[in-house]
């Protein structure tokens, strides 16, 4: 493609730093498994082999938060698991997105009740919402798709504290 | 009278016991038993008559229609001779108190504790009375009385999205 003819007889490429560290974090993103409720079963789908996410660089899904940098939330979170849900968030090393996935974590979908948190961006800022109920594995990979879209626009100062 | 005739010796045993009165509906029988008497009966269907598992334990909210408001339910099956009866057992809105069955049927620890945070009805003796199924500071609401509100937020059309947006309490970073 374009990197033979960048490299010419030196074997050099330039780019820019922060895409590069862009296209690095997008390359290899691990997901944290938090699969709640019914979409977890789509997620699932969509890791396995015939929806495969391993392309998109989400080679396994990590249980830790320690070691995952995406945080994909799947299914209804109750007001029980709220609390629950922000610790994990805070454990997790920057940098850190959130995928929304399906409508009971964007906007608890059908269930307008007392024991239910109405959208996760309550509790946990999110950076992509999949609509659906539950999203097709299809949907989840744009969903991701388009995370990868809106990290590769990312600078380093917005990742910075303003004083 | 279309009540099972393996059911009818043992309904005759209860309103002699225990002054019951029954409803009746298709095949089915409810029996309401008096809060006080409630052990006793619970441990004479299971000792005398077989009924070895206690299939569900519920109430119900009649509020405002019926008073007493509660009606605690009782369902048991007897797997020996394939039949099921109903106990009901009319509980008062204020200070609502059942004796526990624990003694009878294990099984109710936890159906008790469920009836103590969604109905408020308290368990005297129970061997473990803490929350379980609502978050522990919860306080003092339960959810599945009839004046409980059903909804929670308002919903959020075109119409009024900017205002419920403002005040929607978003997490920041």
């Amino acid at each position: 493609m374009g990197v033979e003819q960048k490299l010419g007889n030196m074997g050099i490429v330039t780019t820019s730093l922060e895409d590069l560290v862009n296209w690095s974090r997008t390359n290899a993103m691990w997901p944290m498994l938090f699969g709640l409720a019914c979409c977890a079963i789509e997620m699932m789908a969509a890791q396995a082999s015939n929806y495969d996410m391993s392309r998109f660089g989400m080679e396994l899904m990590r249980a830790s938060p320690r070691q995952s940098d995406l945080m994909i939330v799947a299914g209804r979170v109750s007001r029980k698991m709220a609390p629950v849900l922000r610790r994990l968030y805070d454990q997790m090393p920057e940098p850190k997105w959130v995928i929304s996935m399906g409508d009971c974590a964007s906007c608890t979908g059908v269930f307008n009740n007392y024991s239910l948190v109405q959208g996760v961006d309550e509790v946990v800022p999110v950076d992509v919402y999949v609509a659906g109920c539950p999203p097709r594995p299809e949907a989840l990979i744009h969903g991701v798709v388009t995370l990868y879209e809106k990290i590769k626009g990312e600078k380093f100062l917005d990742r910075v504290e303003q004083k | 009278m279309n009540m099972d005739t393996k059911l009818e010796p043992i309904v005759q045993a209860l309103q002699e016991k225990f002054n019951t009165s029954i409803e009746e509906f298709r095949s089915e029988v409810h029996v309401f038993v008096n809060p006080a008497d409630i052990v006793s009966a619970l441990t004479l269907l299971r000792d005398k008559y077989d009924f070895e598992l206690l299939s569900a334990m519920t109430a119900t909210d009649y509020w405002p229609q019926q008073s007493p408001r509660f009606h605690v339910i009782y369902q048991l099956s007897s797997l020996a001779r394939n039949i099921t009866i109903q106990l009901r057992v009319p509980v008062d809105g204020v200070d609502p108190k059942i004796p526990t069955a624990t003694g009878v049927y294990d099984v109710a620890n936890w159906r008790e504790r469920e009836l103590k945070d969604m109905f408020g009805i308290i368990p005297e003796g129970h061997p473990d009375p803490r929350i379980l199924l609502l978050p522990e500071d919860w306080g003092d609401k339960h959810p599945l009385r009839k004046d409980f509100p059903l909804g929670y937020e308002e919903v959020q059309f075109t119409f009024n999205f900017e205002d419920i947006d403002l005040r929607k309490p978003y997490a920041k970073e």
